[in-house]
C-alpha cells in the first residue's frame, strides 16, 4: 500500500504546488491546504502502515505488545491537523478582509506595501 | 512638518550631552591613558624574563576539534609591538584631549580607540592562527569605524569603505592562506609550525598559502599596488591617522610576514614576493611623498615608503635584514607618530595643512617646533637617533643581498625622500616668514605637545641607549623573526664603511633637494602625478553592483508566485540530483498489490478530486473537491490504525468546508489571471516536483525504521502516565508543553479570525490608481 500512497502523496503536492503558483490568492490558500494535507500524508506513510492494529493497550494488559502502529507519527500530525486548521481558518478569513479591504483576489495588484489602501 | 517647540527641545539635549561628554570624555581619556601605560608597564615587564628564558605562553582550550585555541605567546617580537601599541596608544589618548576636545562625540571615538588598541594588543600576542585572524579582522572593523568617525563627511566615509575593502578582501585571503597552512602544517598553532619545517619540506601547500597570506599582509600594510587606501584613509581625525595608520595598525601586514617568517621564509617564492612588492611599494611611496604638498598626504605616502622597506628587508632575509626591520619599525613607530601629530597641531591651531602655505610657526609653539625638529632628524636617519641604526643595519643587508644594486639604489632614494618629506612638516611650517591663518595659532597646551615630544625624545634616548636596546629588546625580536637564538650588537660608530657614506650621501641629497630647489623641483615634477592604482578598486565595485543588481531583480521579483517557482525549482534541483542515479528495480514498485480494492478506489477518488481542485473553474466546485480529499484522508486513518486522526480529521474538515463556503459566497465570480503557456509551466513544474517526492517515499519506505520513540512509548504509557490510547497520553502527557503551544497557536488565530470578523475593512478608494 506504500507505493499507492507514495504516489497519492507525490498527486497531492503537485496539486498543491499548481495552485499556490496561482495569481489567484484564493488558489493559493487552496493550495497551501492541499499541500497540508500531503505533508500530513507523507508523515503518516513514511512512519509505517498497518492494517487494524491501532495503539491502544488492551484491557488487563500494561504495555502494548505485538503489532501495532506506530504511536509517535500519529500525535504529531495529530497536533499539525489541528495547528493547520488555525492557519487555514486564518488565511480564509483573510481572503475575505483582502477582498472588502482591496476589491481584488489579484496577487498582481497587492505588490506595492504604498499602494492605494489607505 | 516643521515643529519648532520639538527642534528646540531636541537641540537643547544635544548641547547638554555636549557638554556632558565634554567633561565625562576628558576624564576618560586620561582614564584610557592610565590604561595604555599600565598595559605598557605590564609588557615592560615582560621584557627581562622574554630575553632570559624565551617566550611565555598561555592557552585556554576554546574548539579543540578545530585546532582552535585561546592562545597567547609574548616573545620578543611580541613585545615590540605590544610596547609600541599601548605605549603610543597612551599618549594618543592624552593627545586627542586636546584634538578632539569639545567633541560631542568624543566618547565614541575614545571607546573606538580603545576597541583598536586592545584588538591590536590581540593581534600581537595571538600565538592561534584563528585567533590572530579574528583579532586582524578586529583592527580592521575598528579602522573602518575610525577613518569614517567624521561621518557626515562622503569622502570620510568613502575612505573607511574603501579601507574596509581592500583590507577585508586581503583579510579572506588570509583566512584561507591560515587554513592551507593549517592543513599543510598539521596544527594552528603558530610556535608550532615555525619549528615545523613547512617551507622547507617542499609541500605541496607551501605556494598557495604563501601567495594568500602575502595578498593579506600587503593589503593591510598598503604594499604596492594595494597602498591606495592609506593615503585616502588621512581622512580620519589626525589621531587616528598617527596611531592606526603610521605606528601600529598598518604595521600589522609587516608583524605577521615576521611572525610567520621562520615557517614560511626564506625560499625563492618568498624573496621574490617581498622583496618585489617592497621595492616597488617603497620607490611609489618615495615619489608621491616628495610631489604632495598636504603634510598629512607627505606623510602617508612616506609611510607607504617606509612599509615597503620593511617588506624589503624582510624579504631579503637573514639575520642583519631581520635587525634592520625591527630596529626601522621601532624608530619609525617614533618619528612618524611624533610628524603625524605635529601635523594635526598645525592643523588644528592654524586651519591649514598645505606646507607651503605655512611658516615661522616656531614663535607661536616652541615645544612642537622641537618635537618636529626631533623627528626630523630622525627621519632623515641622522646619528645619535636610533634610525641611523637602521639605516646602516639595512644598507649592509642590501649590500650583501644578492641584487645590490637595485636594493641599495632603492634604499638610498627612499632615504633621501625622507629626509625632502620629513623637512616638508618639520621645518617648512615652523621657520622662514610667518604667514596669514584663518585662524591665529594661540597657546598650545601641554596635553596637546606632550605626546609628540615625548615619542620623539624616546626615539633619540633609545638610540642613545643602543647598548641597552639591543640586549632585551632587539635581539629576543630578532631571535623570533629568524627562528634562532642570536644576540645583536650595534654601535653608532663603525668607523668608515660604505654603509656610512651612503648615509652620510643620502642626507646631503635630501637636504640639498630641499633647501636649494625643493619649490622648483616639487613644480617641474608635478605634472606628472599619477593616481595610485585605483581605478581597479572602482572598476571592481561598479562590476560587483552591477552584477548583485541583475541577481537582485531576478531572484527578487516582487511577485510571489516566481519566488514559490524559484524555491521550488531549487529544492527539486537539490533533491532530484542523487535520484538520478537510482536503478528503476530500487523503488520496488511491485509492492502495489499489497493494497486492499477499496483503498485503491479511495486513492484513485482522492487524485481526481485533486487534479479537479487545482483545475476547477468555480470556486465552490474546488470548495467540494478539497472536501473529498479532506475526508479521504480521513478514511485512510481510519484503514491504517489511527481512530484518534480519523476523528480529528473528519471534524475539522467539516469545519473548514463550512468556513470556505461561507467566505467564498461573498466573493465575485473567480477570474482567470493567467496564460495557458504559464498554466503549462507550473503543471510541468509542479509534476516534477510531486515526483520527486514520489520517488523519496518510494525509496524511504523500503526500508521501514524501528522507531525507539515508539517502543519507549509503547512500553510507558500505561505504567507510567495511566493511559490506554498512546497517542493521547503523548499528546497530553509526554508533550504537554507541545500541546500547550499548539492551543496557544490556535488561540491566537482565534483571535485574529474574530478581531477581522469584528472590524469594519477600510475600503479602498476607487480613484487611488
Amino acid at each position: 500500500m506504500e507505493v499507492i500512497l507514495s504516489f497519492l502523496t507525490g498527486s497531492l503536492y503537485a496539486a498543491g504546488l499548481y495552485l499556490m503558483m496561482r495569481r489567484s490568492l484564493f488558489k493559493l490558500i487552496l493550495g497551501l491546504m492541499l499541500m497540508g494535507h500531503a505533508a500530513n500524508l507523507l508523515l503518516f506513510t513514511i512512519g509505517g502502515l498497518k492494517r487494524g492494529a491501532p495503539p491502544f493497550i488492551q484491557e488487563g494488559m500494561s504495555r502494548l505488545t505485538g503489532d501495532f502502529a506506530d504511536p509517535l507519527p500519529q500525535a504529531l500530525i495529530l497536533t499539525a491537523i489541528v495547528i493547520g486548521f488555525g492557519l487555514n481558518a486564518f488565511a480564509v478569513m483573510l481572503i475575505r478582509r483582502v477582498h472588502e479591504t482591496t476589491g481584488t483576489d489579484d496577487l498582481d495588484e497587492m505588490r506595492h506595501a504604498d499602494g492605494p489602501i489607505r | 512638518m516643521a515643529n519648532p517647540g520639538r527642534c528646540g527641545m531636541v537641540s537643547g539635549m544635544a548641547s547638554q550631552t555636549h557638554t556632558r561628554a565634554g567633561f565625562g570624555g576628558r576624564a576618560a581619556g586620561w582614564l584610557l591613558a592610565l590604561l595604555a601605560f599600565f598595559l605598557f608597564a605590564s609588557l615592560a615587564s615582560c621584557i627581562k624574563p622574554v630575553a632570559e628564558a624565551g617566550p611565555l605562553r598561555f592557552s585556554l582550550s576554546w574548539a579543540p576539534s578545530l585546532g582552535v585555541d585561546f592562545a597567547l605567546a609574548i616573545d620578543g617580537l611580541s613585545l615590540v609591538f605590544g610596547m609600541m601599541i599601548t605605549g603610543i596608544g597612551g599618549l594618543i589618548f592624552i593627545y586627542s584631549i586636546a584634538y578632539m576636545g569639545g567633541h560631542p562625540r568624543l566618547g565614541l571615538f575614545l571607546a573606538e580607540l580603545l576597541l583598536f588598541m586592545l584588538s591590536m594588543l590581540g593581534l600581537a600576542l595571538a600565538d592561534n592562527l584563528i585567533l590572530l585572524f579574528i583579532f586582524w579582522e578586529l583592527t580592521s572593523v575598528s579602522s573602518y569605524l575610525l577613518i569614517g568617525f567624521e561621518n557626515e563627511k562622503p569622502e570620510a566615509r568613502a575612505a573607511a569603505l574603501q579601507a574596509l575593502l581592500v583590507t577585508g578582501a586581503g583579510g579572506l585571503a588570509l583566512l584561507a592562506g591560515f587554513l592551507l597552512m593549517g592543513a599543510g602544517g598539521g596544527t594552528m598553532t603558530i610556535s608550532a609550525l615555525n619549528g615545523s619545517s613547512f617551507a622547507h619540506g617542499g609541500h605541496g601547500l607551501y605556494l598557495p598559502t604563501l601567495i594568500l597570506i602575502c595578498l593579506g599582509a600587503f593589503t593591510k600594510s598598503a604594499q604596492f599596488p594595494f597602498y591606495f587606501w592609506l593615503p585616502n584613509a588621512m581622512a580620519a581625525p589626525t589621531p587616528v591617522s598617527a596611531y592606526l595608520h603610521s605606528a601600529t595598525m598598518v604595521k600589522a601586514g609587516i608583524y605577521l610576514l615576521a611572525r610567520l617568517s621562520p615557517a614560511l621564509g626564506g625560499t625563492p617564492e618568498w624573496r621574490f614576493l617581498l622583496v618585489g612588492a617592497g621595492t616597488l611599494t617603497l620607490l611609489a611611496g618615495a615619489y608621491m611623498a616628495v610631489i604632495k604638498t598636504d603634510l598629512k598626504q607627505i606623510l602617508a605616502y612616506s609611510t607607504v615608503g617606509a612599509l615597503g622597506v620593511f617588506t624589503m628587508a624582510l624579504g631579503i632575509g637573514g639575520e642583519t635584514a631581520a635587525q634592520a626591520a625591527i630596529v626601522y619599525i621601532i624608530a619609525h613607530a617614533f618619528y612618524k607618530g611624533t610628524l603625524f601629530m605635529v601635523a594635526g597641531i598645525i592643523h588644528h591651531e592654524t586651519g591649514i595643512r598645505e606646507a607651503e602655505r605655512l611658516g615661522g610657526l616656531w614663535r607661536a609653539m616652541p615645544a612642537t617646533a622641537a618635537a618636529a625638529l626631533l623627528a626630523l632628524l630622525s627621519k632623515a636617519g641622522l646619528p645619535p637617533f636610533l634610525t641611523f641604526l637602521g639605516k646602516e643595519t639595512l644598507l649592509k643587508a642590501t649590500l650583501d643581498s644578492p641584487w645590490p644594486w637595485i636594493l641599495t639604489g632603492g634604499v638610498v632614494i627612499v632615504s633621501i625622500s625622507f629626509v625632502v618629506a620629513g623637512a616638508a612638516v618639520g621645518l617648512m611650517p615652523f621657520y622662514g616668514p610667518g604667514k596669514d591663518y584663518p585662524k591665529t595659532p594661540g597657546r598650545v597646551p601641554a596635553t596637546f605637545w606632550m605626546g609628540p615630544l615625548i615619542l620623539a625624545a624616546a626615539g633619540l634616548a633609545a638610540g642613545l641607549g643602543n647598548g641597552w636596546m639591543d640586549r632585551w629588546i632587539v635581539s629576543p625580536a630578532v631571535s623570533a623573526v629568524v627562528g634562532k637564538q642570536v644576540q645583536i650588537h650595534s654601535a653608532l660608530w663603525h668607523g668608515l664603511t660604505p654603509e656610512l657614506g651612503l648615509s652620510a650621501l643620502a642626507v646631503l641629497l635630501g637636504f640639498g633637494v630641499y633647501f636649494i630647489w625643493s619649490r622648483r623641483f616639487r613644480s617641474a615634477i608635478t605634472w606628472w602625478n599619477p593616481h595610485p592604482p585605483e581605478w581597479v578598486y572602482h572598476a571592481g565595485l561598479r562590476a560587483l553592483d552591477a552584477v548583485a543588481i541583475r541577481i537582485n531583480r531576478t531572484l527578487q521579483s516582487g511577485y510571489l508566485r516566481y519566488y514559490i517557482i524559484i524555491s521550488v525549482a531549487t529544492a527539486l534541483l537539490v533533491i532530484a540530483a542523487p535520484l538520478a542515479g537510482v536503478a528503476p528495480g530500487e523503488f520496488h514498485l511491485e509492492r502495489w498489490l499489497d493494497g486492499h480494492a477499496h483503498e485503491m478506489a479511495l486513492a484513485v477518488l482522492m487524485l481526481l478530486a485533486a487534479v479537479m481542485a487545482a483545475t476547477a473553474p468555480a470556486r465552490m466546485t474546488a470548495i467540494v473537491a478539497l472536501g473529498v480529499v479532506g475526508y479521504g484522508m480521513a478514511l485512510f486513518f481510519m484503514f491504517f490504525s489511527a481512530p484518534d486522526l480519523a476523528m480529528t480529521q473528519f471534524g475539522i474538515e467539516t469545519l473548514s468546508v463550512i468556513l470556505m463556503v461561507l467566505v467564498v459566497l461573498r466573493l465575485p465570480p473567480q477570474k482567470k489571471y493567467s496564460s495557458p503557456p504559464s498554466r503549462l509551466r507550473d503543471a510541468g513544474l509542479a509534476i516534477a516536483a510531486g515526483g520527486v517526492v514520489t520517488a523519496t517515499l518510494l525509496l524511504a519506505t523500503h526500508f521501514p525504521q524501528g522507531s525507539a520513540l515508539g517502543d519507549f512509548f509503547a512500553d510507558n504509557s500505561y505504567i507510567s502516565a495511566h493511559g490506554r490510547n498512546v497517542v493521547n497520553v503523548i499528546l497530553v502527557d509526554f508533550r504537554a508543553f507541545d500541546t500547550f503551544g499548539e492551543i496557544t497557536v490556535v488561540s491566537v488565530a482565534a483571535i485574529g479570525v474574530y478581531s477581522m470578523i469584528r472590524q469594519p475593512a477600510r475600503k479602498k478608494k476607487a480613484d487611488n490608481r
